[in-house]
């Protein structure tokens, strides 16, 4: 369960710099666990903003964020951590460490829960191979193509089956074949239990996998789904 | 697909076998160590020395007998006799000895010249008396007066204090600079750890982000700059071996051991023993220093992450 209670977020906290403006405004809706949402927009409407506080990487500056049962300001430092390994995110930039191998990163979701190091080799390549890189476990990231590298992320992603997917624009580097593939992935995700959130620009994707979405303008959700819906 | 190692030796998830560089960082704790271990010589020399000063003239009493050849109160007896008498009988004393006449004048010819047997002025007899343990000395004193009126007693007392103040002012100044050592040690350790920080600012916050505790991104800047600060530490005390090894060389006349060994093991006896308890402990100490910095600056650092 993910919950927004007049939530609001502005950048730039730190004691040089002054506030700046609202980039998120009273942002209040619920998603159920076991969802499937679509994050529409415009860009600089606020998409990423909304992921990052989804995924614990900011905390928001007003109102109340709940995420996966934990009120995120109430929240200790020291609980977040295993707050974030049960939560998968596909980054629009990757976000790979460029000095491991595409094994190695896919991996490392794994490592930091503990997993035994017999069980992680076999999954990894089990989830490398299902992406379509299984000749490129050893390569790096610069040693990659700008597809091959967002599989390597989608990858690393789901490989612990997070119960909170999040995604920013993860087709933008892959071809119509490898979306669809990837959409396969989120809803076998999906229909597993996790809630699963995507944002995108692609239209003819939305199109082609109809399901609620959230829609955001200018920092507020234009489309807050109905309370009774959810 | 074929076996491939998934997790090679030193599996090195940040990154920070470039960013925490194996040059810089153990070459200035190298140079710390070897100071350290300049500082130890300095603090267990100074400890070795006053216990010798104080075994030696603490252990020693001086006495002067005027006209020792005078009958002294107790009659049949000259004054000199009855004194080294009084001393032998008395508990505590290991030994008496009167100086003979030429060892007197070896005493006296650095001020009065070649001539100072055939000086008219009379001298008087000293006894040099050896110890066992602690003395008091004013009974004494009073009973030897008795039996020898004039009769002088020093312990040695004066000296003593201005050696034990010598020793310990160079065991201060050896603490002082030893504290300096470790604390620019750290400061090193501090910056290059920070400087590791911005280089792989950005590794961090992904695995930061993926669920890493601040534990787990502390403790691998922690074992790599415990490691790197363990190998500048051999290799500083390594270094410092054969300079302490010199100077113990040269201060082996102070301790009366032999200037000029013969053997090697010889002259590692030279050093003091407990120089050699504590050389082996500076790489451990400068390992604890670099881990209890690393940890402590990285997650300082990393309080600023959500």
């Amino acid at each position: 369960m993910i919950r927004f209670e007049a939530v609001g977020l502005h950048y730039g906290r730190s004691r040089a710099a002054e506030p700046g403006a609202e980039v998120l405004r009273d942002l209040s809706f619920s998603i159920p666990q076991g969802e499937f949402r679509w994050l529409l927009g415009p860009s600089g409407a606020g998409k990423t903003s909304l992921l990052r506080l989804m995924y614990l990487a900011i905390r928001p500056t007003r109102g109340r964020l709940t995420v996966l049962g934990t009120e995120i300001q109430a929240a200790r430092r020291r609980d977040l951590p295993p707050l974030r390994r049960r939560i998968g995110v596909v980054f629009q930039d990757f976000r790979l460490l460029p000095h491991l191998s595409a094994m190695d990163n896919v991996a490392l979701p794994l490592r930091l829960a503990g997993r035994p190091e017999g069980q992680i080799q076999a999954d990894v390549k089990e989830m490398l191979r299902w992406v379509g890189l299984s000749k490129k476990v050893t390569a790096r990231p610069t040693e990659l193509s700008g597809g091959e590298q967002q599989r390597v992320a989608i990858a690393r992603a789901v490989i612990t089956r997070p119960q909170l997917l999040l995604a920013d624009e993860p087709t933008g580097n892959l071809d119509d074949e490898q979306a669809e593939r990837l959409m396969q992935l989120f809803h076998e995700m999906n229909r597993l239990g996790s809630t699963v959130i995507v944002a995108t620009h692609n239209d003819a994707l939305v199109a082609r996998h109809p399901a609620k979405s959230i829609r955001l303008s200018a920092g507020r959700v234009v489309n807050p789904p109905a309370p009774g819906r959810d | 697909m074929a076996a491939i190692s998934l997790r090679p030796a030193g599996f090195d998830d940040l990154g920070l076998r470039r960013a925490l560089s194996d040059r810089m960082l153990p070459l200035l704790v190298a140079a710390m160590a070897f100071l350290a271990a300049m500082a130890l010589a300095g603090w267990i020399g100074a400890a070795s020395l006053a216990s010798q000063w104080r075994d030696g003239a603490g252990a020693a009493l001086t006495v002067q007998v005027p006209r020792p050849h005078a009958p002294a109160s107790q009659p049949g007896t000259s004054r000199l006799v009855s004194v080294m008498a009084l001393l032998s009988g008395t508990p505590g004393v290991a030994s008496v000895r009167a100086l003979p006449e030429d060892e007197l004048a070896d005493l006296l010819r650095p001020w009065l010249g070649s001539g100072a047997e055939r000086l008219s002025v009379p001298l008087p007899a000293v006894v040099a008396v050896r110890l066992t343990g602690r003395l008091d000395i004013p009974p004494l004193a009073q009973r030897l007066q008795a039996i020898s009126p004039g009769t002088l007693l020093e312990d040695h007392g004066v000296w003593l204090r201005r050696l034990s103040a010598l020793a310990w002012s160079l065991q201060a100044c050896s603490g002082l600079a030893l504290v300096l050592v470790a604390t620019v040690a750290a400061a090193v350790i501090a910056v290059a750890t920070r400087a590791g920080l911005s280089a792989r600012r950005e590794a961090i916050e992904i695995v930061h982000g993926l669920g890493a505790t601040d534990g787990y991104i502390a403790g691998r800047f922690a074992r790599r700059a415990t490691m790197l600060a363990a190998v500048g530490g051999l290799v500083g005390a390594i270094l410092a071996m054969p300079v302490l090894l010199a100077l113990a060389q040269l201060a082996a006349p102070f301790s009366g051991a032999p200037a000029e060994p013969d053997t090697v093991a010889e002259m590692f006896g030279l050093l003091p023993p407990g120089l050699w308890l504590v050389l082996p402990g500076l790489p451990m100490t400068a390992a604890g220093i670099g881990f209890v910095t690393a940890h402590g600056t990285v997650r300082r650092w990393l309080r600023r992450l959500p």
